[in-house]
């Protein structure tokens, strides 16, 4: 039975009915109970940001607190699971992948392909990304891009508290390597999550608008801003089809491809910067697969190509907003 | 010390130790022919390090090692004749011509991996001796790094991480006294890359790693504390290895004669002679006849390497992902 909760407790609970199910499921992260070796409360933290609270009482032995050092633990999860086991491990923010991409790129991506097909690295390393927090530059990237360019990781990007309890579960029972991206300023979104478990298949994007006037592609926290920006465009008579990806690797191209044929106009939107992005990339696709439909150029509302600054006013201007996606919306309508 | 162990235990070492030599200088010798691509990396020499820690090991353990790996293997059991047709490049390798020498695996054999990234291992090791605690296997992992790696930041990483969640790991540091064409007596700022281990908590152990006994000696020890849940060991092996850092390197920067003198005063196979021979444990006729099967070993590997098929077109495309819609 669907109820509402968060975005973050529905990570918690995916995390608990897994552990559940599966020995073999273990967390592990920089207080990911937090208190370790401290005199005070255990599990005090439960993750940096709470979305791991109340996993350490329910299984002990199985939320394990790290060093703080990103490149041991990450790459502890990535041996473990080579070893048979599934950690979900907390790189508590995707800014800090540049201390241990090794890890990652060069050991849990290439196992199977550089072994012959004889391993399986089913890990899991959950990931905080996102601007509008006022945490500067090295807290606040949308980094994506960089694991979808990496053959071996799967890359996933839930939108919606629903979204976000059936990709942890169908990532945990995944064989592969994956790299759950969570946003920031989503942890409190609410949002109708049924109790029971289930998963959403990766590859499968979401349609979470339906129109024949334009096409907007998007992932992550910027489909609700597409959402917000296509209910301004209907205002105008314009009915846009907004397409949450849901997971960037694998990519649904199927379903961009068939909308973008049927609308012939695509606004791509990407809170990553605009270089080499998922922007790009769906732009480059459209326009090799799906060009003859198309009656206007490919629309991208990105960020800039700078670092994510810290003064309000000017991360404000960093993100894309409603008003700049319903703006390209409308050029390419024009 | 006397040896404590039977004449089948030290033939065994002996024709572990004797098939890497044989592997290595056969590839030597065949890597000039221009049939290898790639880099390749010898470990000759520096057998007793591999051998002496792996006569403790079974397959529920694990190791991982580095880009100069080919010992190792040998030593954990990944089939000779599998390790050269991938080193190769052919479709009947260990893994199936997709990895090459620096990336030779048999995960059903617990062996994590040769590794082309310096000081990888570390983290993975903590990995494998992680699960093998949560599955209760009585398994540990051993992590064979170089002098060179001993200064990544990952290893250091990993050594806290291994002592702070008590885990059964063993550090092996092989210093064979370059870094590439670096010594280890400039790059590392200890006096011993053993010395480190203080810092993190655990003993640290200084061996011979020319003499095949005090290898097996030092690490039964480690071993067993490991695996009695008494936290991880760093044991530095002094060492050397008789050629270059890969195949094709002049090795200008060593000393003039310096391999040479190595391989008529250390060398860890004729030592291991000198000694089973002076106990009366087994004779060289003994030794000759397993020299004898080793090299028809080898000679097979290669003939059977040279004749495999390479891997098929499709293969590009395969093993990346178990599944991907």
């Amino acid at each position: 039975m669907a109820r509402k909760i968060t975005y973050s407790q529905a990570i918690n609970e995916a995390l608990a009915q897994e552990m559940g199910r599966d020995e073999s499921v273990i967390v592990m992260g920089e207080d990911n109970a937090g208190g370790a070796g401290a005199p005070g409360e255990q599990d005090a933290w439960g993750g940096v940001l709470g979305v791991t609270k109340g996993l350490y009482g329910k299984f002990p032995g199985r939320v394990l607190d790290t060093p703080l050092s990103e490149g041991g633990f990450i790459g502890t999860a990535v041996g473990a699971a080579a070893c048979g086991m599934r950690p979900v491990a907390e790189l508590m923010f995707i800014d800090f992948m540049g201390v241990c991409f090794d890890q990652i790129f060069n050991q849990a991506a290439k196992f199977r392909y550089m072994f012959g097909g004889k391993a399986v690295t089913p890990v899991v390393i959950r990931t905080m990304y996102g601007a509008g927090l006022r945490a500067a530059a090295q807290h606040s990237q949308m980094l994506t891009s960089l694991f979808t360019h990496i053959p071996g990781l799967k890359v996933v990007c839930p939108a919606t508290p629903y979204d976000a309890k059936g990709l942890m579960i169908e990532a945990i029972r995944d064989d592969d390597p994956v790299i759950f991206c969570e946003h920031k300023l989503l942890y409190t979104m609410e949002g109708d999550v049924p109790e029971e478990s289930y998963s959403i298949p990766f590859g499968e994007a979401n349609i979470v608008r339906d129109g024949d006037d334009i096409t907007i592609v998007t992932y992550g926290r910027m489909v609700h801003y597409a959402l917000d920006a296509a209910q301004k465009l209907a205002k105008d008579g314009i009915e846009a089809d907004v397409i949450d990806l849901r997971t960037t690797s694998p990519l649904d191209e199927e379903t961009i491809l068939e909308s973008a044929r049927r609308t012939g106009r695509v606004v791509v939107v990407d809170e990553a910067n605009p270089r080499c992005s998922i922007a790009t990339d769906i732009a480059a696709l459209v326009g090799q697969k799906a060009f003859k439909a198309l009656k206007a150029p490919v629309g991208m509302v990105t960020a800039p190509h700078t670092p994510v600054p810290f003064a309000a006013s000017l991360e404000d201007l960093y993100i894309p907003s409603a008003e700049k996606i319903a703006e390209a919306a409308r050029a390419a309508r024009s | 010390m006397s040896i404590q162990l039977n004449k089948e235990q030290l033939l065994s070492a002996y024709r572990s130790m004797r098939t890497i030599r044989e592997f290595e200088e056969r590839l030597h010798v065949e890597f000039a022919t221009g049939d290898i691509p790639g880099f390749v990396h010898l470990y000759a020499g520096e057998e007793a390090s591999a051998v002496g820690t792996m006569s403790h090991l079974n397959d529920s353990d694990y190791v991982a090692t580095t880009h100069r790996g080919h010992g190792h293997c040998i030593a954990k059991g990944v089939d000779v004749r599998e390790m050269m047709a991938e080193i190769y490049g052919r479709a009947t390798g260990s893994c199936r011509g997709k990895g090459g020498s620096m990336h030779i695996a048999d995960l059903s054999k617990g062996m994590l991996g040769a590794n082309g990234i310096v000081g990888a291992g570390g983290p993975l090791t903590c990995g494998a001796a992680l699960a093998a605690k949560h599955k209760k296997t009585g398994g540990v992992g051993v992590c064979f790094f170089g002098d060179g790696a001993s200064n990544q930041g990952v290893i250091f990483e990993s050594m806290n991480l291994a002592s702070v969640w008590r885990l059964p790991v063993i550090f092996v540091a092989e210093n064979n006294g370059y870094a590439e064409a670096t010594s280890s007596t400039w790059s590392v700022a200890a006096d011993n890359i053993a010395d480190r281990a203080n810092g993190f908590g655990m003993p640290g152990v200084i061996v011979d790693g020319f003499d095949f006994f005090a290898v097996h000696e030092a690490l039964g020890e480690a071993i067993a504390r490991a695996r009695s849940g008494g936290g991880p060991t760093l044991v530095e092996m002094k060492l050397s290895r008789y050629f270059g850092h890969f195949e094709g390197d002049a090795q200008t920067y060593r000393a003039p004669g310096e391999v040479q003198k190595l391989r008529e005063e250390k060398d860890c196979l004729k030592r291991f002679e000198e000694r089973v021979v002076r106990a009366e444990l087994a004779s060289s006729d003994d030794l000759r006849k397993v020299d004898a099967e080793v090299k028809q070993l080898i000679d097979d590997a290669v003939t059977q390497a040279k004749a495999a098929p390479l891997p098929p077109a499709e293969a590009l495309l395969t093993d990346v992902y178990v599944s991907y819609p």
